[in-house]
């Protein structure tokens, strides 16, 4: 069995912090992780290729490293690729996804990668891959190899592979038919009877967890802040150009507002499914509060008004996408030094 | 960022550090049943909390 590993400049022994502008380097055989892996991996396999690269590499030029990697593990044609583990290291964890995601759809090599459920590259990629969890703590490297070994294994030889708890892998969100001997009557009956003599029992839809937002620190001085409106109530301009769907909308758009001090009913439609959006057509500020921001900046309470305000449609939307939409939005706020947000939702 | 909105519940739910209560699902920033010049006066009422929430540390 032929192995490519992916490490970052950490764990590819190159060094710390400093150097994680390092770009792709490539070593032949095993290093640092690799070779635990190789020997949990059985007597036959062996890790051909090591890619190394530094962690802001990595991620600022994602598109060059992912092009980079695809054509070197065409070339050498492991049976699998492994990349990490990544712990809670974020910008590893991204690259580390991403490369397996890229390796996995493009040359349909198995890939299995690890990461802690907090890393940032978990959100992406849970639902496209295995991601072993491996926790936040790099002393546990040992159990976290053999996990990503024993599932490797499975993943190449295309054998069946259990569900997340028996494997170790992070839930992927995905729904699997499976028999069972009790109808869902009596496995309900069961789980209540069970919680009400405070007895151990597994729920089968476990609820959404989110992990705590930090908090942003206050703006210190509004009158030289820019701040730009957003909403997810799903006000569009008429005609809807981007085409944001009212229901599960996969994309968001910027709407210009340069020189207005009021939003007309006739100039938008809202797309939004769910609630009734007569009040908000009939006149879009009381959704989008622009009248009333004109205002702000007027007077100097605020510094400047944003010329766009960002919309999409926040009804019945899988998380991983809805997080996707606020990562971009996120991006175009930073990029455009917008100092503060206002988000109305419905 | 402060978000202005009705579904509390789906705020706090997802961690939103900084809600202001918004007027109703159907109009978070207004209010259909009242005359023109109080509705505007309830939106300026409410976008000025929503600027005193980003520049304050309390959640």
């Amino acid at each position: 069995m032929r192995i490519v590993h992916y490490l970052n400049q950490f764990f590819g022994g190159i060094g710390a912090e400093e150097h994680a502008g390092k770009s792709l380097e490539i070593r032949e055989g095993a290093v640092g992780p690799g070779r635990l892996m190789e020997q949990f991996l059985g007597e036959d396999a062996r890790v051909v290729m090591t890619l190394v690269c530094g962690d802001n590499h990595a991620v600022e030029r994602q598109e060059e490293l992912t092009a980079a990697v695809l054509e070197k593990v065409k070339e050498a044609n492991p049976d699998l690729f492994v990349a990490g583990p990544c712990f809670d290291a974020g910008r590893y964890g991204m690259a580390a996804g991403a490369l397996c995601a890229a390796v996995k759809s493009t040359l349909g090599i198995p890939v299995i990668t690890a990461m802690s459920e907090e890393n940032p590259g978990a959100d992406l990629y849970r639902e496209a891959l295995f991601i072993v969890d491996s926790g936040v703590n790099a002393a546990k490297m040992r159990d976290v190899l053999l996990k990503m070994a024993n599932l490797g294994k499975k993943l190449a030889a295309k054998r069946a592979v259990g569900l997340p708890a028996e494997e170790g892998y992070l839930r992927r969100g995905l729904l699997r038919d499976q028999i069972v001997e009790d109808r869902a009557a009596t496995r309900l009956v069961d789980m209540l009877m069970a919680k009400l003599q405070d007895e151990p029992f597994e729920s089968e839809m476990l609820p959404t967890t989110f992990a705590p937002v930090p908090m942003p620190s206050a703006v210190k001085d509004m009158s030289k802040a820019k701040v730009m409106l957003i909403t997810d109530g799903g006000l569009v301009p008429k005609g809807n150009p981007d085409r944001i769907s009212g229901t599960a909308a996969t994309r968001w758009g910027a709407y210009n507002i340069a020189g207005l001090d009021d939003l007309r009913g006739e100039e938008y439609e809202v797309s939004h499914g769910g609630y009734d959006t007569r009040f908000v057509q009939d006149d879009p500020d009381r959704l989008v509060p622009l009248d009333a921001m004109r205002e702000m900046e007027t007077r100097g309470v605020i510094g400047k008004l944003h010329e766009e305000f960002l919309s999409t449609c926040g009804r019945s939307n899988p998380l991983s996408n809805t997080r996707r939409l606020g990562r971009e939005m996120a991006e175009k706020v930073k990029r455009e030094g917008v100092d503060a947000v206002i988000l109305t939702s419905t | 960022m402060v978000q202005i909105t009705s579904a509390l519940p789906i705020a706090k739910m997802v961690g939103s550090n900084r809600v202001v209560l918004g007027n109703g699902i159907v109009h978070v920033t207004g209010d259909a049943k009242l005359p023109p010049e109080d509705e505007k006066k309830l939106r300026r009422e409410l976008v000025q909390r929503a600027l005193d929430a980003l520049q304050s540390n309390e959640k």
